[in-house]
């Protein structure tokens, strides 16, 4: 017995982390580490406070609830726009009154009551297939339409790209009309969904399907890497609804945590993360869009040219997602 | 039996028992509360699919391994063909695979875009994907083939043994009534080899339903990833125990059904007598044949992807060879032998207190400790992280209450929590190993030692330990590989900041890009690599 008591000391022992109070940030991260590390580096040479960074792809919020005043979290980054309302939704972040993030972050990117602000933007696009089918003038509601069938390929429809983007169809059109559109979309698909967005474009320039719906920071990712250029030079991306509504975005972002114990250095790093340096660093690493007015896309996403975004504020997507994963979960989409 | 065994004794088996039976405990008390009618619809719409192909990828697994497996364990142990003495343990090595490893290498190999599929148009000039008929290879088939290929070695251990213990005597009479090799395997070897069949089918089954990543990958939903996704996407921790507790019952049926196999067992097998030698010497295309087939299964279940992980590792070598990996080897170092001896020593304790003492009751712990590796990892994640946040709230409370200062999440925020999970999963495998070579143990030396004045401690240190060496050190290694490879509770568990190789690869493998992670992946399959050789030997030598 003793040793099995000793053993669980030095267990415990090792795994339970010293962390001082001391000038120093948590980070839980849904975005990957490559790209917020080089930026943190630099926060962290400019103001000398260290940022510890929790990558996890799923559950965040499911975790930080369960951790409760106890969480060690300071700042949660997103890749998703819901998963900031989740955090609002579940009590788990506070708002941030700060004159340089509202200057900095356009009004339609942050939420109304300063509980989360938007760092970047991504288009759900169309991607075709160059030889089979050229540039296309397509809305997201084309996709139901019989004479693409078996040609669509996309990722499950869970995930939560594509579930914001049900989220949208279900804000203009309605759950009925959503629901028609999502069961003509899965009789269309040339196989179930699955991979992810580059799987899809590498579908497309394997001739498996000749359309794919992709976020646009994967074009430029794929055109980057020497043995994926091949398959992002096969497809044409395509802006969707660009005659109505404009096409479905959604955003990066971050709020603060709620038992936050470094609110002001908290508020310094998101102060940073909205900053022209920040900013550019995305749209450089990530070819994504930056929110900020004045920071440029990089040369290669700008070379797509310019579209029209949906105007639909984000924020009023978030009361359809449940809906949303309801619908995909009632065509079986993914089965 | 004979010693008054002091009461200490069966409070800490029980105490341990008990703390390995909790997260089960947790899990049906949370799937009882109220869920917000996630669950109600995830009846009308998913969860009947959901279930059904977790049946189904079940039956095919274990189908394929059985395929798989007996005519290589039937060769290896009643043929002698070249080749046999390496097929021998070589058969064993796919175990050390993690399946999403496995999955992730055919799925390039037999995508569309992949080489075969590739080479196949360009040699038929087929343009599209309907001019020719292609077998997917993300489906449920295609999964239940990943799975066999790396869980067969389950069912050729059991067998293999099996068919080597059967009598020679048998055999012999068999041959002197005129039966043909092929028609003793079908009317004696294999009825008889019945039992093991099943307990080996059994451990297939249960790591089947415990899969996550292959499945996931594969975009074939089960109970498994159903459970991950309710919790995630509907965020509901209830709705998720619910759906845990119907595999539960699922895993369960399993597990009754492996106990109600290997109760008859004992009539089966018979040791046969040292010496008698019963075996068929293959020659020109039988011995062909024979070699082929062990040939061809250990390449597809190993060496191919092994092959392949190397090319991936060779060419992303510069990008892989970081920090990073060092650390998170690393972490699965340490944890893996901290977690295989804890586990072996649970076993002792259990297994001890079983064998010498007196009382009825104390047979019981071992069982109720042994539930723990039907718990599947995500299933697991659920049950133990429901008491233990209460249990850290408490801790923290009771320093405020004394005015000291909060401790934080000092279990839930640890790996400690994840050593537990660990510990709980696998015990039952230490406990099995140690108390296999408990039988060998005469009860005789038992009691000259309580005559000789041996209190049961000492009994314990110079006795029995000294002769379970054996069991000890394969329950470690078990444990050990085990522990290595454990994907979903580690996804689920591991602390702020904390990866081991099994969540580093994984997240290369679900972002498709193995060829970053494949160095990481290779020493995951390495590392398991030298305790399975160790352990064939051991199992040898005691033939």
């Amino acid at each position: 017995m003793r040793v099995i008591t000793s053993l669980m000391m030095v267990g415990l022992l090792c795994s339970a982390s010293v962390v001082s109070a001391a000038e120093r940030l948590t980070v839980y991260s849904y975005r990957q580490a490559f790209l917020i590390d080089p930026i943190l580096a630099d926060f962290t040479k400019q103001t000398g406070v260290e940022v510890d960074v929790v990558f996890s792809k799923k559950g965040i919020a499911e975790r930080m609830m369960r951790e409760g005043r106890l969480s060690k979290a300071d700042i949660v980054l997103t890749s998703d726009f819901y998963r900031l309302m989740e955090l609002v939704e579940k009590d788990l972040v506070i708002p941030v009154s700060s004159e340089k993030l509202k200057q900095n972050i356009p009004q339609k990117y942050r939420s109304p009551d300063e509980m989360w602000y938007a760092l970047t933007m991504r288009v759900r696009n169309v991607y075709s297939s160059k030889d089979r089918l050229g540039p296309l003038d397509i809305n997201y509601e084309d996709l139901a339409d019989p004479k693409y069938a078996g040609k669509i390929c996309t990722r499950s429809g869970k995930h939560p790209y594509n579930v914001s983007l049900v989220a949208s169809m279900i804000a203009h059109h309605g759950e009925a009309e959503t629901k028609t559109w999502l069961e003509g979309l899965k009789s269309n698909l040339a196989r179930k969904p699955q991979g992810n967005d580059r799987a899809q474009v590498k579908a497309v320039s394997e001739g498996l399907c000749d359309i794919a719906i992709g976020n646009s920071y994967y074009l430029g990712k794929m055109l980057q890497d020497p043995k994926q250029k091949p398959w992002a030079d096969a497809v044409e991306i395509n802006f969707p609804n660009q005659d109505n509504r404009g096409s479905h975005i959604n955003v990066s972002g971050m709020a603060l945590a709620k038992h936050t114990k470094n609110t002001e250095a908290a508020i310094q790093l998101m102060e940073f993360l909205s900053s022209d340096t920040a900013q550019q660093t995305y749209a450089d690493v990530n070819m994504e869009y930056p929110v900020k007015a004045d920071v440029k896309p990089s040369k290669l996403v700008a070379s797509w040219g310019q579209f029209k975004a949906d105007e639909l504020p984000i924020y009023k997507l978030a009361q359809y997602h449940g809906a949303a994963i309801k619908l995909l979960d009632e065509v079986k989409f993914d089965l | 039996m004979i010693l008054g065994l002091a009461k200490r004794w069966s409070v800490a088996s029980y105490t341990l028992a008990l703390l390995i039976v909790m997260p089960l405990v947790a899990l049906i008390l949370q799937s009882f509360l109220p869920d917000e009618a996630v669950f109600g619809h995830l009846m009308a719409t998913v969860l009947p699919t959901y279930i059904s192909n977790t049946l189904l990828l079940i039956f095919w697994v274990v189908i394929g391994a059985l395929i798989f497996a007996i005519p290589a364990a039937w060769l290896v142990a009643k043929c002698r063909f070249p080749g046999r003495n390496i097929f021998q343990w070589a058969l064993l090595l796919p175990l050390a695979m993690p399946a999403y490893v496995v999955a992730y290498v055919y799925t390039d190999l037999f995508d569309y875009a992949g080489p075969i599929q590739r080479s196949l148009r360009a040699l038929f000039s087929w343009q599209t994907p309907h001019d020719y008929y292609f077998p997917q290879v993300r489906s449920l088939g295609g999964a239940a083939i990943m799975l066999a290929l790396v869980l067969f070695p389950y069912i050729y251990l059991l067998a293999r043994t099996a068919f080597m213990e059967q009598s020679a005597s048998l055999g012999h009479a068999a041959r002197v009534m005129g039966c043909s090799p092929w028609k003793s395997f079908w009317r004696l070897s294999l009825p008889m080899a019945r039992p093991a069949l099943a307990v080996g089918a059994t451990l297939v089954a249960m790591e089947t339903a415990a899969d996550f990543a292959t499945v996931s990958y594969f975009a074939v939903p089960t109970l498994t990833t159903a459970v991950y996704d309710t919790w995630f996407e509907y965020g509901s921790l209830t709705a998720a125990a619910k759906l845990s507790t119907i595999m539960l019952f699922v895993v369960f049926a399993f597990v009754g059904f492996e106990r109600f196999a290997r109760r008859k067992q004992q009539l089966f097998q018979k040791q046969s007598a040292p010496g008698e030698l019963d075996y068929y010497c293959l020659n020109g295309a039988k011995a062909f044949a024979a070699t082929g087939y062990c040939f061809i299964l250990l390449g597809l279940a190993f060496i191919l992807p092994f092959v392949i992980l190397l090319q991936y590792a060779w060419g992303y070598f510069a990008e892989s060879w970081n920090a990073n990996f060092f650390e998170y080897s690393f972490n699965s170092l340490w944890i893996s032998l901290l977690v295989s001896v804890i586990c072996v020593c649970i076993g002792i304790v259990l297994m001890f207190v079983r064998r010498v003492s007196p009382r009825k009751a104390d047979m019981l712990p071992s069982r109720l400790a042994s539930t723990g590796y039907a718990l599947p990892g995500t299933v697991l994640a659920i049950g133990i992280l429901v008491p233990f946040t209460q249990l850290d709230f408490a801790i923290n409370d009771l320093a405020y209450y004394f005015g000291l200062q909060e401790p934080g999440l000092i279990l839930t925020g640890s790996t400690f929590i994840l050593i537990c999970a660990f510990c709980i999963r696998f015990a039952a495998i230490a406990i099995g190993s140690i108390e296999n070579s408990y039988k060998r143990i005469s009860p005789s030396l038992d009691m000259a030692s309580v005559t000789l004045g041996l209190t049961p401690k000492s009994m314990l240190t110079r006795v029995h330990i000294p002769l379970l060496r054996k069991g000890i050190f394969a329950g470690l290694l078990l444990v050990f590989i085990e522990c290595m490879k454990e994907l979903p509770a580690a996804l689920l568990l591991r602390p702020i900041g904390f990866e081991n190789l099994a969540t580093y690869v994984f997240q290369f493998v679900s972002d498709e890009q193995l060829e970053h992670g494949a160095l990481a992946a290779i020493v995951i399959v390495l590392v398991g690599l030298v305790p399975l050789i160790y352990l064939n030997r051991s199992l040898e030598q005691e033939k």
